[in-house]
């Protein structure tokens, strides 16, 4: 039964932006629960302002409500003042539509999206008045699932979640929803549906999966019945399905507070260390016109001033130029911005930067990732120095005083000189940025550390040691720091900590569980981080945190070896060679390198290579 | 062709505000209403300059938390509209909370409510089980004093004010076991504003649960 709304109110006098906990936006959708037959709760594991900002759920409450016999709600991480208004209280945590507890829906699915969020679905569990493990749950309780990138590497979370979804659930969640709908008309026991999930392809039930105990840490998990498969690949929709068009308007200010339209699924740089390069294979592009076509209708429904490209590398699309000019050519006269968010290392990007920034002339960012090119090559990163320069000669020429620029330490090879080259190349941008525009250049510099990912050539490699990387950070504020040169670093404990759990198998569900009781909350947010909690977690329970963090032989066997992203072993090994000997890979819409997704997925959706809808040559 | 600047015409709308918005900051209120207008296509007139916006002026800012029947924003307009046409065209494209109470045109150059601001009017429920004759005994005498010396906290930080300048006129409306409602006039505006909530403070009125809701703003009649 919903929660009476004089008792939110009551809630939200005590609160700091109680908007978030509201709901009512502009185009929520708002459906019967009489009149559907099963009901989904979609959770981000952190607050609203973010939650909202994610584009993969907005699609999947967009596709799921367009089923008559289904509907989705959302909800989000309460911060600290409502979790203890709750707690105080006694009201379970809600959802924000229609208010229902979350114990009452049939489904509550997850997005993962960053490891530090994951105690906070311990938090949204506990408040929703849902037991915290899946072998917990009785009948009446809610499906536990969850997808999204963490979703490649289950393991740490598996005791949690009833099931898991690996891949693009555009389709497939309707898939298990269906089945969801079969159970509670045939009045299936919650053994017989979770079997049944099992055979949805894309669907993960760990409780049908052993993770025996090896050496160190666990073995790869193999199913336990006839009923799992062995390896579950990834879903893919072969072409992107067309943009939902009444997206729901906050009003409250969120971190992407503009439209949203992604224009294009995949990357064809061949990033070694970038896990979405690899996991969100193959590259799929909207066409311009439909891409329009959708502007124009999202902009008349929201009211929105900006449009922002999604991708993960806006400039590689091939009708990019066309797209920008036509939005603005519609849509400029009446103030309308274009936001590009990934930009590639080259002058066609500033011109396009340049286009799209008549008025507002905020950072250009730009994202080198190494400060040489031996280790630029390492990595693939297809940018040589005097790109950068170029890059940078461009937009200082073209009235920009701002860089930002990304650069990773830690990287795989990576020794002091590569540091110093970074910091080489940073005062070398400034100078010239000095040269051409004067005193008010400021470069930022964001030196992040590198964190191998499960599915990457790099997911067997050491994470650097902390004494390398500060010694690095060092080296390079003592060479870079002063005027017009802005750096900033990340922390080394929640780089550790996301390292971790990024590689971590079944024996770390119980230290997240155990750092959570000990308080750990918000893990993602510097403020509220207390890697203490881990650490004592970690004794706790008995795990030795050196075994997922010094990485394993090459082809060693992995706690995700389950999980398929549809490119193969063999492949990340022979980039992982290739790395070493820093040997590029060109930009696979030029070369194939056998990655193995055509052959994978090529079986899988036949009808759909036909129609060419993706670009794999 | 380009975005208009030159403003042709001022409406002043009066607009409610209800569960959900009234959770709206004034600054969620601003991008709101520019964004209702843009999908209303009404033709706004933008600022000149590096980062153009609408040029919207709200009277004063509702309190988060607080509902209420007589918000006033001054929109301003590069196109002429039909102001008798606008609260259907407007309502039709309103979020949840918001609602539409009328429309009438300004002259250009008249002084901003804003700066005019000067009282407003709150009806005020308090769930409590002080009795009526209390509440209205309470009121009563915080009336009488001529000084009211009040401490309150404004996002983390202590602030001394003299609570009585602030005060108008209070008095008891009505009340059941349950809910009594209590209207206040308090001073609105830039040197200052009255807050319900305070005024239950100072009166030393225990309650367990509070609703606000303005029901006038009250400024001087002046014409530029």
């Amino acid at each position: 039964m919903s929660i009476d709304r004089d008792v939110i109110r009551r809630l939200l006098t005590r609160v700091e932006r109680p908007a978030r906990y509201a709901g009512g936006e502009l185009h929520a959708i708002i459906k019967d629960w009489e009149q559907v037959e099963v009901t989904l709760a979609l959770a981000y594991p952190d607050v609203y302002e973010i939650g909202m900002s994610n584009l993969g759920l907005a699609l999947l409450y967009d596709g799921v409500n367009q089923q008559p016999w289904a509907l989705a709600e959302r909800v989000y991480a309460p911060w600290d003042d409502l979790a203890q208004a709750l707690a105080e209280e006694n009201v379970p945590l809600y959802s924000l539509e229609t208010f229902h507890p979350l114990n009452e829906f049939d489904v509550l699915g997850f997005s993962l999206q960053h490891e530090l969020t994951y105690t906070n679905i311990l938090s949204m569990l506990a408040l929703g008045r849902i037991p915290l493990r899946a072998a917990e749950r009785a009948e009446d309780d809610p499906l536990v699932i969850a997808g999204g990138s963490g979703a490649y590497n289950p393991e740490p979370l598996a005791g949690f979640f009833d099931a898991f979804f690996v891949g693009e659930g555009e389709q497939a969640l309707a898939e298990l929803l269906q089945q969801v709908r079969r159970a509670k008309a045939d009045g299936w026991d919650r053994q017989t549906l979770l079997r049944a999930l099992a055979q949805v392809p894309g669907t993960y039930v760990p409780a049908l999966y052993e993770a025996a105990p090896g050496p160190h840490g666990t073995l790869p998990p193999h199913p336990n019945c006839a009923a799992a498969p062995d390896v579950i690949t990834k879903r893919i929709v072969p072409e992107l399905p067309p943009v939902p068009t009444r997206p729901i308007v906050p009003a409250m200010r969120v971190v992407h507070d503009r439209a949203m339209v992604e224009i294009q699924r995949g990357c064809s740089r061949g990033c070694r260390f970038c896990q979405a390069g690899m996991i969100y294979r193959p590259i799929r592009e909207r066409p311009v016109h439909e891409i329009v076509s959708a502007v124009d209708q999202i902009l008349a429904n929201t009211g929105y001033d900006e449009v922002s490209f999604v991708s993960l590398s806006s400039s590689d699309h091939s009708g990019i130029g066309e797209l920008v000019a036509e939005t603005l050519e519609r849509h400029g006269a009446h103030g309308v911005g274009v936001s590009l968010p990934s930009l590639r290392t080259d002058a066609f990007s500033v011109g396009l930067a340049e286009s799209i920034q008549q008025t507002r002339k905020a950072g250009l960012t730009f994202a080198p990732e190494a400060g040489s090119q031996r280790l630029r090559d390492v990595i693939n990163k297809g940018v040589t120095e005097q790109d950068l320069i170029e890059t940078a000669t461009a937009a200082f020429g073209r009235g920009w005083n701002r860089i930002k620029l990304y650069f990773m330490l830690g990287l795989p090879t990576e020794t002091d000189e590569d540091a110093l080259e970074i910091a080489r190349l940073i005062t070398t941008i400034r100078d010239l940025g000095r040269k051409l525009r004067g005193r008010r250049v400021e470069i930022s510099v964001s030196l992040s550390t590198f964190v191998p990912k499960p599915h990457t050539p790099f997911q067997w490699e050491p994470l650097a040691s902390q004494e390398d990387v500060l010694r690095r950070q060092r080296l390079i504020r003592e060479r870079a720091g002063g005027r017009g040169i802005k750096l900033s670093w990340s922390d080394w404990d929640a780089t550790w900590l996301e390292a971790l759990i990024s590689r971590g198998d079944r024996r770390l569900d119980a230290v997240i569980q155990a750092a959570w009781e000990r308080g750990a909350r918000f893990d993602a947010w510097q403020e509220r981080f207390r890697p203490e909690l881990w650490r004592e977690a970690l004794t706790a329970c008995g795990v030795d945190p050196c075994w997922y963090i010094d990485g394993w032989q090459p082809g060693a066997p992995l706690a995700w070896s389950h999980i398929s992203a549809g490119v193969t072993e063999t492949f990340l090994l022979r980039e992982r060679q290739r790395a070493i000997e820093g040997g590029i890979s060109a930009d696979c819409r030029q070369q194939c390198h056998a990655c193995g997704i055509l052959t994978t997925l090529g079986e899988r959706y036949p009808d759909a290579h036909q129609r060419v809808a993706w670009e794999c040559p | 062709m380009s975005m208009l600047t030159t403003v042709v015409q001022r409406v002043r709308v009066t607009f409610a505000v209800s569960w959900p918005l009234q959770y709206a900051s004034i600054l969620d209120m601003g991008r709101l209403w520019e964004r209702l207008l843009r999908r209303a296509a009404a033709p706004l007139a933008y600022t000149q300059g590096y980062n153009p916006h609408a040029r919207l002026q709200f009277a004063d800012a509702l309190p988060v938390g607080y509902t209420s029947e007589c918000e006033m924003l001054d929109i301003y307009l590069g196109e002429t509209v039909d102001v008798k046409a606008l609260p259907a065209l407007l309502q039709a494209q309103a979020p949840p909370g918001l609602g539409i109470v009328s429309a009438a045109e300004v002259e250009i150059g008249a002084k901003a409510p804003q700066s005019l601001m000067r009282a407003a009017m709150y009806q005020v429920s308090l769930r409590t089980d002080v009795h009526a004759a209390e509440i209205a005994a309470a009121l009563a005498d915080l009336l009488q004093r001529t000084s009211i010396p009040f401490v309150r906290e404004r996002r983390g930080r202590m602030q001394s004010l003299e609570l009585r300048e602030l005060i108008h006129d209070l008095g008891y409306v009505s009340g059941d076991s349950l809910w009594h409602e209590v209207q206040m006039r308090l001073r609105c505006g830039s040197n200052g504003s009255g807050r319900p909530a305070d005024v239950l403070e100072a009166a030393s009125l225990a309650y367990s649960d509070l609703r606000v809701h303005r029901t006038q703003l009250i400024w001087e009649e002046r014409s530029s």
